[in-house]
């Protein structure tokens, strides 16, 4: 068998499974989802061939773990979903990939519009897929045929939302099922928003989640997202999450990576207009034989804008973690901004950690650095807690810790830091 | 206190302590002094139990224990505590943190509860004042962006915290000015009582005006060739190591 016809194997195999349950969508443009179907058809799921996806072979992932993708997804109650809840923030959920009005907290806020994807206007729909494309990665194509009925959020010109609104992207099954969530996040000129996403999983089956959430943020906007994983051992994750930030705009995003066998992000972030910034930050934690590949690119297409990226990762175990950051400045970006920054700490000698700064500059008036490194724990500093009477064991969980609360400081949420830091000294 | 004999230890396969004998009992001062590459540090660094050095021959008891047998973590919580000649700088670990950490670690070997949260911050407003360290750098990363000078006297602190039974200070004058000496100093003989030890491990006499010793040890070459009273110390200052070289090497 040739290897295209292996891809195309895998893809089709699965695409007949999905088409089965898969409802009519009304929202994406009819243009689009063909687009869809050919990249599918043309590129497949994507492999270790693919330079994108070295290190993240979704198409094995996939053979291996869901020969059979059944598609047994159950509803939820309010009471499963309160441990997932944060207190402070408005609560919203997306069961399995479908935003859920039910589970949901009435939302109270002046300026807030939440609707799911298929109420939306004419107007709205114009925005959908205009900024994830089913050309540029086959499992945003494999989302623009699949997804199912998701969300859409919007904060109303001028508004500063004083709470968090906290999505809980929640699925439940009990058979091998892929999900295909899909939300769009629209801050409106001059409007700001503090935002966080959770992923879990609640089933007792494997489910592969394909995530796709774009975001757009219009002049003067401000968004300040989370992006926390804890979808635990049963899960495969891609989260594909497309921002395009406009002038004054302020974008930033904190993912937290605590569990989940396969988790890939891809953070594309288009600073679309001049004097934007965007801030990408990122802490991932990987043990036995979990694999946490972040994809990001930031794309400076307008001059005067600033982009920061600080990635850190611990790989236990056989566990595997990757940073690639990918930074455009484009011919016109002169007087760009941009910083990158991964550092990861290798708990065992099995555990494997792929760093890989790309930074293509068509601008002669820049500033970009980046800096990585990736080293065992220091064993000075190691030696120096156990001189005063530290155990090995608490030593190691100090640095640990200490090492990870350059990205946890971040967190401006108390409720969310606090939850992550507990989280996180029991994973370690 | 503690009894070392005939210890011999080496790094990388290379012998830098050739059989030292040493006895330090509670409420006495040793100094141990010598040229560069004599094996001062190698010595502290053996007893404080770091890996990078074999212990190839000899024996310490500590407290009646077995010290070489001990974890490193485990003999600061019998008592042994290093200052260090150049303290770590960790950044994200706030000395309040770490040293609430250590302290209670250690209760815990010796079967104590975990000290109140209100005893400890006074106990460290208490132990600040005796080494002038500013409240600022305690809430700080430990020893990050410390002078050299601030960095010695949070050694001094930490020993005042953790009250150590013997204390081998390692180089502590070095880089040292002479306010900063004299505090450090201070620190040092306020700690100083009848059931604990101190050994400095210095170049110079200098420190030495500050904290008396009762012994004066001179190392040379991995061994001790001469022990005296205080005013060993004096002697070598006026004669120089020189003469201290030369008179070992025709006795070798």
């Amino acid at each position: 068998m040739s290897l295209a016809e292996t891809k195309s194997a895998v893809t089709q195999q699965l695409m007949e499974s999905l088409q089965k349950q898969a409802p009519k969508i009304a929202f994406i443009p009819d243009a689009e989802i063909v687009s869809a179907i050919r990249q599918l058809e043309e590129k497949g799921i994507p492999n270790n061939k693919h330079e994108d996806y070295k290190y993240c072979n979704i198409e094995a992932c996939i053979r291996r773990e869901f020969k059979s993708v059944e598609q047994s997804f159950q509803s939820l109650g309010i009471e499963d979903i309160a441990a997932y809840k944060i207190d402070e923030a408005i609560n919203l959920v997306v069961l399995n990939g479908a935003y859920s009005a039910e589970l949901s907290e009435k939302v109270i806020a002046k300026g807030i519009s939440i609707k799911s994807l298929n109420d939306i206007s004419g107007k709205e729909k114009d925005l959908i897929a205009s900024q994830a494309k089913s050309f540029s990665d086959s499992l945003i194509a494999l989302n623009t045929v699949f997804c199912n009925n998701g969300l859409f959020f919007k904060v109303e010109k001028n508004n500063a939302i004083p709470m968090p609104v906290h999505i809980i992207y929640i699925n439940n099954t009990d058979k091998p099922s892929l999900s295909n969530s899909r939300s769009f996040i629209h801050i409106e000129t001059g409007s700001e928003l503090t935002l966080i996403e959770s992923f879990v999983n609640a089933g007792t089956g494997k489910v592969f989640s394909n995530y796709v959430s774009e975001k757009l943020l219009d002049e003067n906007a401000k968004l300040t997202c989370y992006t926390f994983q804890n979808e635990g051992a049963a899960s495969y994750s891609v989260h594909t999450n497309s921002v395009k930030v406009n002038r004054y705009a302020n974008y930033s995003n904190t993912t937290l990576t605590l569990s989940g066998e396969l988790v890939r992000n891809n953070h594309n972030v288009e600073l679309a207009a001049s004097n934007c910034e965007a801030h990408l930050n990122g802490l991932f934690l990987t043990k036995g034989t979990q694999l946490v590949d972040n994809h990001t690119l930031i794309d400076h297409q307008m001059p005067n804008c600033e982009s920061n990226e600080l990635y850190k990762g611990i790989a236990s175990g056989k566990s595997s973690g990757t940073f690639n950051g990918k930074i455009f400045v484009r011919k016109d970006a002169q007087k760009t901004n941009a910083y990158q920054s991964s550092k990861n700490i290798l708990l065992s000698d099995d555990a494997t950690i792929n760093t890989k700064p790309q930074l293509e500059i068509y601008a002669d008036d820049v500033k970009c650095s980046h800096g990585t490194s990736t080293g065992k724990i220091d064993t000075d500093a190691l030696f120096y807690l156990k001189a005063r009477g530290i155990g090995e064991e608490s030593a190691r969980k100090l640095l640990l810790q200490a090492f990870a609360e350059e990205v946890i400081e971040k967190i401006e949420v108390e409720s969310l830091k606090e939850r992550i830091l507990q989280l996180f000294e029991k994973t370690l | 206190m503690i009894t070392i004999k005939n210890l011999h230890a080496s790094v990388d396969g290379k012998e830098i302590l050739r059989g030292i004998n040493l006895e330090v009992k509670a409420g006495e001062v040793h100094a141990i002094m010598g040229p560069n590459g004599s094996g001062k540090s190698t010595l502290s660094s053996v007893l404080a139990g770091r890996e990078d050095y074999e212990v190839t021959e000899g024996e310490v008891t500590f407290n009646g224990k077995n010290l070489l047998e001990l974890s490193t973590e485990d003999r600061a919580r019998e008592g042994l505590f290093l200052a260090f000649q150049y303290p770590i700088e960790i950044p994200g670990v706030s000395n309040i943190n770490f040293l609430r950490t250590a302290l209670n670690e250690i209760r815990h070997y010796h079967g104590q509860e975990e000290i109140p949260a209100k005893d400890f911050l006074a106990l460290v407003k208490e132990k600040q004042k005796l080494v002038e360290l500013d409240v600022k750098l305690t809430n700080r990363s430990v020893n990050e962006g410390f002078s050299g000078g601030e960095k010695k006297r949070n050694e001094i602190f930490q020993m005042a915290m953790l009250n150590p039974k013997l204390a081998i200070l390692d180089e502590t004058d070095s880089g040292l000015d002479i306010d900063a000496l004299r505090i450090v100093a201070q620190g040092v003989n306020t700690l100083k009582s009848k059931e604990n030890a101190t050994i400095l491990i210095t170049h110079y006499q200098r420190l030495l005006d500050y904290i008396v010793p009762d012994y004066v040890h001179i190392l040379y070459k991995g061994r001790i060739v001469k022990s005296g009273g205080k005013e060993l110390a004096l002697e070598l200052e006026a004669k120089g190591y020189d003469e201290i070289k030369k008179e070992f090497e025709i006795a070798e």
